[in-house]
């Protein structure tokens, strides 16, 4: 019988992909949540695997900050562009415009709050009723409790002492109108797994995920891109580091690492060494407190 | 390396977040800045021990309170496994949620404490994992260290707990003696209790067989969404997407599309966009039919060779999961992997008294975290397998069709 088991990116690829099946068989206007980071160029490669020779079910959706690295932006159409699919994209900026929202102050000043808002707005423009993310439970300790088909009301907001039992593979994808559910089909993956299959696949990266050189500035022992969103003081000291990104967010709220990790092999080798949290290494904004993340959820942020 | 699900039940008082917190810990999958985090928290704690229990604790409230609400899922790995905890508060009022953590384990870890022997709790953490069928049991007597690490006592509470296993039927069991709190026998071997000659618990997690939980020969396929791209040059590509839960598909195959019972063969298989010979479970797949029949979401393809039931009538193990009651007469949407049919819950045969498993008298309402037999009526016929012999395809749940949550689940017998 040992020619039939799966070793454990199989399996994880194969439950992600069942999952992604089950949002098209289930939904009238899925969408999936597409940002250039590693976590959905994952979900991007999954759903090839799901639906080709199809057309892709839903299309990408990136909700753009402004803050976001060229890179990774570049990445977001070129990839779109090669595998044919439909890429929605909308501003933060237009929201802060047309919605007088009140733009963050501070040093880093991030829009990652903000972002909130154009996504519930893209949600009602397209009447999205569900929203693939890229997020992991092993990300966060309030994203360990969270359910891989996610409801959340017609504010977009998680309750997470009301949320359904979810047994065997089976999802409950029915809600009201109005109400949407946000899928997450890589729940089960860690950081270590995103890479292996990364490496397994052969999948293509943005190359800010490789060692680079680049302009930081170090603050409170993170190194933060010299960009035109940092409001320099005249302590601040510039320097130029190899470094390289283990997460893709914002220019102001990702920080970089040093590194000189130029393949994948290097990179893994890396994260197994690391003593650090993937987070708690490069998310300025999780370190405001220890619930941040569950506020952030509860208001609509996926 | 292969990927172990297991569940851990216990209550905050039997050491069971202190349990993760171990495994975790000793296993060195908790990083600095978590551990920091919880020293902070500690740091506001009389006794000022590092607190491994809040390594698990995600929601505010939980942290306030000191509880567990809800199951959580926390992930370590070794160089053998990947492993996925599902850490379900163990209270009597949660069986609904160690119901749900346990839906998808391949292993249950069932917490005693040592001072107190096999406690009603112990018998229903039992009870509901033989109820879901979980593959395989390790008992672990935690707290050694607060009975002087005695062989005899650890002795009595094998016992006494191999006559609960043997009138639930549980199948494979292991014991263990430990100290969550201490790392006793957790990934190192205790040196506090010599006379223990077993593996320590992270070998156990490590060697535990789980290619036979697979069942390869009762091939079911349950259809999830068809890809036909209607382009030019695919014209006629037409196939049929969904996950092999169980068995092996190979190309040629007679298959048996239930609930309609029309017959054709396997013309081809794709996984992962490449053409294969053969697809098993849990493999996802695309199978295309030789013959145009009529197959849609929700269908099931089978080896001709080997059918599962097809009726409209089930009798059903339930576990109530919602606030409102169950009312016999009451309809709901039931939904089996793909397969979503109208139902309607007839009879209420018994109750199943989850701390001894004796039968008692069915209530006029069903309340939540109550078990009950009951028979179901669906709307058209639907293809199953008895939850004890597949679970892949034994296992439903209840939607309710006003507020949409997900209410009851079904072990089909």
């Amino acid at each position: 019988m040992s020619n039939y088991q799966l070793n454990y990116l199989d399996q994880l690829e194969s439950e992600a992909i069942h999952i992604m099946r089950e949002v098209a068989g289930q939904f009238e206007r899925p969408a999936l949540l597409f940002s250039g980071g590693k976590d959905s160029i994952t979900l991007v490669h999954l759903a090839l695997k799901a639906f080709r020779p199809g057309k892709f079910p839903f299309p990408l959706v990136h909700i753009d900050t402004g803050h976001n690295f060229q890179e990774a932006l570049d990445y977001r159409d070129a990839m779109a562009e090669r595998i044919g699919e439909k890429l929605i994209v909308r501003q933060v900026t237009d929201t802060i415009k047309s919605k007088n929202l009140t733009e963050p102050k501070g040093k880093f000043a991030s829009r990652n709050a903000l972002q909130t808002y154009t996504l519930l707005d893209t949600i009602e423009e397209f009447k999205f009723d569900a929203c693939i993310g890229g997020a992991r439970r092993d990300e966060e300790k309030a994203r360990a409790k969270e359910r891989i088909f996610s409801v959340r009301d017609e504010f977009g907001q998680w309750n997470p002492k009301l949320q359904r039992p979810e047994l065997w593979n089976t999802y409950n994808g029915r809600i009201d109108k109005g109400e949407n559910v946000r899928v997450f089909p890589i729940s089960n993956w860690t950081e270590l797994d995103i890479w292996n299959y990364i490496k397994k696949e052969k999948i293509e990266l943005p190359s800010i995920y490789f060692s680079h050189e680049r302009e930081v500035i170090e603050h409170e022992g993170q190194l933060v891109a010299m960009s035109e969103f940092v409001q320099l003081e005249s302590t601040d000291k510039i320097s130029r580091k190899k470094v390289r990104y283990r997460t893709v967010g914002d220019m102001t709220c990702t920080a970089a690492i040093e590194s000189n990790a130029s393949t994948l092999d290097d990179i893994i080798t890396e994260i197994i060494a690391t003593k650090t949290s993937e987070r708690g290494e490069t998310r300025i904004d999780d370190r405001v407190s220890e619930a941040a993340m569950e506020d952030r959820k509860k208001n609509g942020y996926f | 390396m292969d990927i172990l699900r297991f569940i851990t039940a216990g209550s905050v008082d039997d050491g069971k977040s202190t349990l993760i917190g171990r495994l975790l810990y000793d296993s060195k999958s908790i990083l600095i800045d978590q551990l920091e985090a919880i020293e902070k928290q500690t740091k506001n704690r009389e006794d000022g021990e590092l607190d491994l229990a809040l390594l698990t604790d995600g929601l505010r409230a939980e942290r306030e309170q000191g509880i567990t609400i809800d199951v959580a899922y926390k992930y370590f790995s070794t160089p053998k496994r990947k492993f996925i905890i599902a850490d379900a508060p163990g209270h009597i009022q949660y069986t609904r949620n160690m119901v749900t953590g346990a839906s998808n384990s391949d292993l249950a870890i069932i917490l005693v404490d040592a001072r107190h022997g096999v406690v009603e709790q112990t018998r229903r953490h039992s009870i509901i994992a033989s109820l879901l069928n979980i593959p395989h049991v390790v008992v672990a007597v935690n707290k050694m260290d607060l009975v002087e690490y005695s062989h005899d006592v650890y002795n009595n509470i094998l016992i006494d707990y191999a006559a609960v296993a043997k009138s639930l039927g549980l199948k494979d069991i292991r014991y263990i003696p430990i100290s969550a709190l201490n790392g006793d026998n957790i990934v190192d071997r205790s040196t506090n209790m010599d006379w223990y000659e077993g593996e320590g618990l992270l070998q156990i997690l490590e060697n535990v067989t789980l290619t036979d939980d697979i069942n390869l020969t009762d091939a079911r396929f349950p259809v999830q969404y068809v890809i036909r791209p209607q382009t030019e040059a695919l014209h006629d590509y037409r196939g049929y997407a969904g996950k092999v839960i169980s068995g092996i598909y190979k190309k040629g195959a007679s298959v048996t599309i239930q609930p309609s019972g029309l017959t054709t063969t396997i013309s081809a298989i794709e996984v992962g966009g490449v053409e294969v010979d053969e697809a098993f479970a849990p493999q996802s797949a695309v199978l295309h039919l030789a013959d145009d029949v009529d197959v849609s979401r929700g269908d099931l393809i089978t080896l001709t060779e080997n059918q599962p039931s097809v009726s409209n009538e089930l009798e059903v193990l339930l576990c109530w999961m919602d606030n409102k009651p169950l009312i016999e007469g009451n309809k709901y949407q039931l939904q089996i992997n793909s397969r979503l049919v109208r139902a309607v819950v007839k009879e209420f045969k018994y109750k199943v008294n989850v701390n001894s498993l004796e039968k008692e008298t069915a209530p006029d309402k069903v309340q939540l975290n109550d078990i009950i037999k009951a028979t179901i009526k669906t709307a058209s016929p639907i293809p199953f397998d008895s939850y004890q012999h597949l679970r892949v395809n034994g296992g439903a749940i209840l939607i309710d069709e006003t507020s949409h949550v997900t209410v009851g689940a079904c072990m089909i017998q």
